[in-house]
C-alpha cells in the first residue's frame, strides 16, 4: 500500500483567535507541529481529524477532498480514514486492550475473530502481546500509549496524527517511548503530523518541523537547520540559543538596540545573529582579550541547568550565558552584578532575517 | 469516647464539627424516616405471615406488580435512554423548555397524571378516540394501563438520571471513536451507552421502585381489578381496610422485595464502577 500526500490550507476564527496554516506532509514523511501552548497546533489537528469545521480552506488526502469550503465538500471524521493519538490516549476504559485496538476493524464491520487476531498482531508489534487482555487502567503511562498508537495504526489511517503523544509520560519513559515511537513512525506508509511543544521530541521523531506561533507558521525546515537558524525567540530559547536581530555590513552586525556586534559570517542587510551560551564568557573588570564583542552588563539572574549554571544578563545586549558553578562562585555572580561579556567573533552565526 | 466530652479545643474540631443546633434536627429526622420501617417489622404478625402471603390475591398482586413494574421499566429504558440523550447531547433551541415538561411527571400529583392519562388515552381521549376507530383498541382498565401509568410516573426517574450521567461522560471518547471509523450508532452502542452503564442502571432502579410503589395513577387510569391491574400497592390499601394485620404482612413483602432489589444492583452496579 502507498500512502497519500496531504495538502491543507486551514483557517479558522475562534474570538479573536486566528489560525492561517497551510502543510503539506508527503506519504511517509512525519511533519512536526512545534509551537506554545495557545498556538493553534492541537486546533489545527482537530482540523484535519474532522472533528473542528474548517470556516475557510481545504484538506486533500491523495486524490480524496476531504474537506473544501468553497465546494461544500466535507467527509465527517469517521469518513475520513484519519488516525489519531491523543493527548491522553482516550482508551475506552471499559473494553481491554485487545478490544481497543480491535475497535476500528470491528467499527468497519470486520468478523470479531479477525479482528481480534489483527489486534494482536499490532500489540505484538509494540511489545503488548501479553497485556492485551488487560482494562486501560492496568496499563502504566507507557504502555497504554503503545496502546493507543496500535489501536490508531489497526484501522489503517492514510493520515495518522499524534497530540503531544509524549507529554503525560514521565521523563524516564518517555526517551524509551520517544525511541519506540520514531521507530513506529518510520514503518507508517502514510502522512504523519504530530503536534508538540517539545523541542526535543520534534526533533527526534519529525523529519520536518513546522513552528507555529499565534496560528501563523513562523519557520519550517529539518530539525538540523532549524535548530541551527531560529527565526524567532521562541525557537531560539527552544534550541538554546541567544538570537539577536540587526542590520549588517560587512561582518558588522548593527543591533536595534544601537550596539554593535561584529561576526565572521556572511550576510549583509537585515540579519538574524544567533550564538550559544556557552560562547558568552563573563569578566568582573574589562578584559583584555582577543574577543572581538566586548561589552558591560548587570546579571539579571541565575539559574542551575544540569551540571552548567545559565546567567540572563540586561543590559544594551540582553543575552543568556552559559557558565560553571565554579565561574559562579568566583566571580560572586548574583543578580544586580556588574559584569563585561565577551564572545568571540568566529563563535557567532549571521543568516539572512 | 472519651474525646466526646472535651472542650473542643482542637482546630480540627471546631472547624468540622457540625453546628450543635443540627444535631438534634437530624436526629429527629433519623428517627421520622426508620421509626415507620421498624414499626412495620414490630407490628408484622409472623405466625400468621405464611396464610397471608400464600393467598391467591396476595400471589395474584405481588405478581402483577413485579410483572409491571418491570415492562414499565424496560418500556422506560427502551424511550427513556435515548430522551436523555436527546436532552443531554442535542444542541437545538428549547431544549430547555422539553427537559421541563418530561419532567412534570415528577413533581405532578400521580393521582392527577392518572387523569391526565385518561383524558389522552380514554376511549374520548385526545388519542384514545383514533385508538379505538382504527384499531380497535381500549387502554384503560386493562393490565396494559397498569403499564402506561406506571411507565408516565417513573420515567422521569430513568431520563434524569441517564441525562445525568450523559453530562458527566467525557465526551472526547465519542471523537476517537469517530477517529477509528465508528458510525454514531455504533459509538452510541459501544462506547457512549457502555460509559454510562452505572447511570442507566441507578436510574433503571430508581424507576423500577417508583413503579413497583405506584398507586395513584394506577388506581385512576386503570382501575382496581382482581387479577388484571390490582397491583401489591392497592391490595395493601384495600386490605388495610378489613384486615389490618394482613396489609402490614403484604406491606413487608414490598419492602422486602424493594431493599433486595436495591441492595442487589448495588453490589453489581453501582459500587464496582466506583
Amino acid at each position: 500500500m502507498s500512502g497519500s500526500t496531504l495538502s491543507a490550507d486551514l483557517r479558522v476564527r475562534r474570538g479573536s483567535f486566528d489560525l492561517d496554516l497551510a502543510l503539506t506532509v508527503q506519504p511517509g514523511e512525519v511533519v512536526a507541529l512545534l509551537g506554545p501552548n495557545g498556538a493553534g497546533k492541537s486546533t489545527a489537528l482537530r482540523l484535519l481529524a474532522g472533528l473542528l469545521p474548517l470556516d475557510d480552506g481545504t484538506v486533500r488526502l491523495g486524490r480524496t477532498v476531504v474537506e473544501d469550503t468553497v465546494a461544500r465538500v466535507r467527509l465527517e471524521p469517521e469518513q475520513r480514514q484519519v488516525g489519531v493519538v491523543f493527548q491522553d490516549y482516550l482508551l475506552f476504559p471499559h473494553l481491554t486492550a485487545r478490544e481497543n485496538v480491535a475497535f476500528g476493524l470491528r467499527a468497519r464491520g470486520m468478523v470479531r475473530r479477525e479482528a481480534r487476531e489483527r489486534a494482536d498482531d499490532w500489540l505484538a508489534r509494540v511489545g503488548l502481546a501479553e497485556h492485551a487482555g488487560r482494562k486501560p487502567r492496568q496499563l502504566s503511562g507507557g504502555q497504554a500509549q503503545r496502546v493507543a498508537l496500535a489501536r490508531a495504526l489497526a484501522a489503517e489511517p492514510r493520515l495518522l496524527l499524534l497530540d503531544e503523544p509524549l507529554a503525560a509520560l514521565d521523563a524516564a519513559t518517555r526517551m524509551e517511548v520517544r525511541a519506540d515511537l520514531r521507530r513506529h513512525l518510520g514503518s507508517f506508509v502514510g502522512a504523519t503530523v504530530v503536534v508538540t511543544h517539545d523541542a526535543l521530541d520534534a526533533m527526534v521523531l519529525a523529519d520536518r518541523l513546522v513552528v507555529v506561533e499565534g496560528g501563523r507558521v513562523v519557520q519550517s525546515g529539518a530539525p538540523r537547520e532549524v535548530a541551527a537558524h531560529p527565526r524567532t525567540d521562541y525557537v531560539a530559547r527552544l534550541v538554546g540559543l541567544n538570537l539577536l536581530r540587526g542590520v549588517a555590513v560587512q561582518g558588522r552586525v548593527d543591533l536595534a538596540g544601537g550596539s554593535t556586534l561584529t561576526s565572521a559570517g556572511h550576510a549583509d542587510g537585515e540579519v538574524f545573529i544567533a550564538f550559544a551560551p556557552n560562547a558568552v564568557a563573563l569578566h568582573r573588570s574589562r578584559p583584555d582579550s582577543s574577543a572581538r564583542n566586548c561589552w558591560p552588563a548587570r546579571v539579571a539572574s541565575v539559574e542551575s541547568h544540569g551540571d552548567t549554571v545559565r546567567v540572563a544578563l540586561d543590559g544594551e545586549i540582553p543575552v543568556v550565558a552559559e557558565v560553571t558553578p565554579w565561574a559562579v562562585a568566583e566571580m560572586a555572580l548574583r543578580p544586580g552584578t556588574e559584569v563585561w561579556a565577551t564572545v568571540k567573533a568566529t563563535e557567532t552565526d549571521v543568516y539572512p532575517a | 469516647m472519651s474525646t466526646r466530652r472535651g472542650v473542643g479545643a482542637r482546630p480540627s474540631r471546631r472547624t468540622t464539627g457540625l453546628p450543635a443546633v443540627l444535631v438534634p434536627l437530624a436526629t429527629v429526622a433519623v428517627l421520622f424516616l426508620v421509626v415507620p420501617v421498624i414499626g412495620l417489622l414490630v407490628r408484622t404478625p409472623w405466625r400468621t405471615l405464611g396464610d397471608v402471603l400464600s393467598r391467591d390475591a396476595s400471589i395474584e398482586a405481588l405478581r402483577l406488580s413485579l410483572v409491571c413494574a418491570t415492562l414499565a421499566t424496560a418500556v422506560s429504558l427502551v424511550l427513556g435512554v435515548p430522551l436523555a440523550w436527546v436532552l443531554a447531547r442535542g444542541d437545538f433551541p428549547g431544549r430547555s423548555v422539553l427537559r421541563a415538561a418530561v419532567t412534570v411527571p415528577l413533581v405532578l400529583p400521580p393521582v392527577v397524571g392518572g387523569v391526565a392519562l385518561f383524558a389522552a388515552l380514554g376511549r374520548r381521549g385526545l388519542v384514545g378516540r383514533p385508538l379505538d376507530e382504527v384499531f380497535g383498541i381500549t387502554l384503560p382498565f386493562t393490565t396494559a394501563a397498569v403499564v402506561v401509568a406506571e411507565t408516565f410516573v417513573a420515567m422521569p426517574f430513568l431520563v434524569i438520571a441517564v441525562e445525568g450521567a450523559l453530562r458527566g461522560a467525557d465526551r472526547r471518547y465519542d471523537e476517537a471513536a469517530a477517529t477509528l471509523g465508528a458510525s454514531r450508532w455504533y459509538t452510541f452502542r459501544r462506547v457512549t451507552l457502555p460509559l454510562v452503564a452505572p447511570g442507566v442502571a441507578a436510574g433503571a432502579v430508581l424507576c423500577w421502585a417508583r413503579a413497583l410503589g405506584e398507586f395513584g395513577a394506577t388506581i385512576t387510569f386503570a382501575g382496581n381489578f382482581p387479577g388484571t391491574t390490582r397491583t401489591m400497592p392497592i391490595e395493601v390499601y384495600i386490605t388495610l381496610q378489613q384486615d389490618p394485620a394482613a396489609a402490614v404482612a403484604l406491606s413487608l413483602v414490598l419492602l422486602v422485595v424493594s431493599v433486595a432489589v436495591l441492595a442487589g444492583l448495588r453490589e453489581r452496579w453501582l459500587t464496582s464502577t466506583g
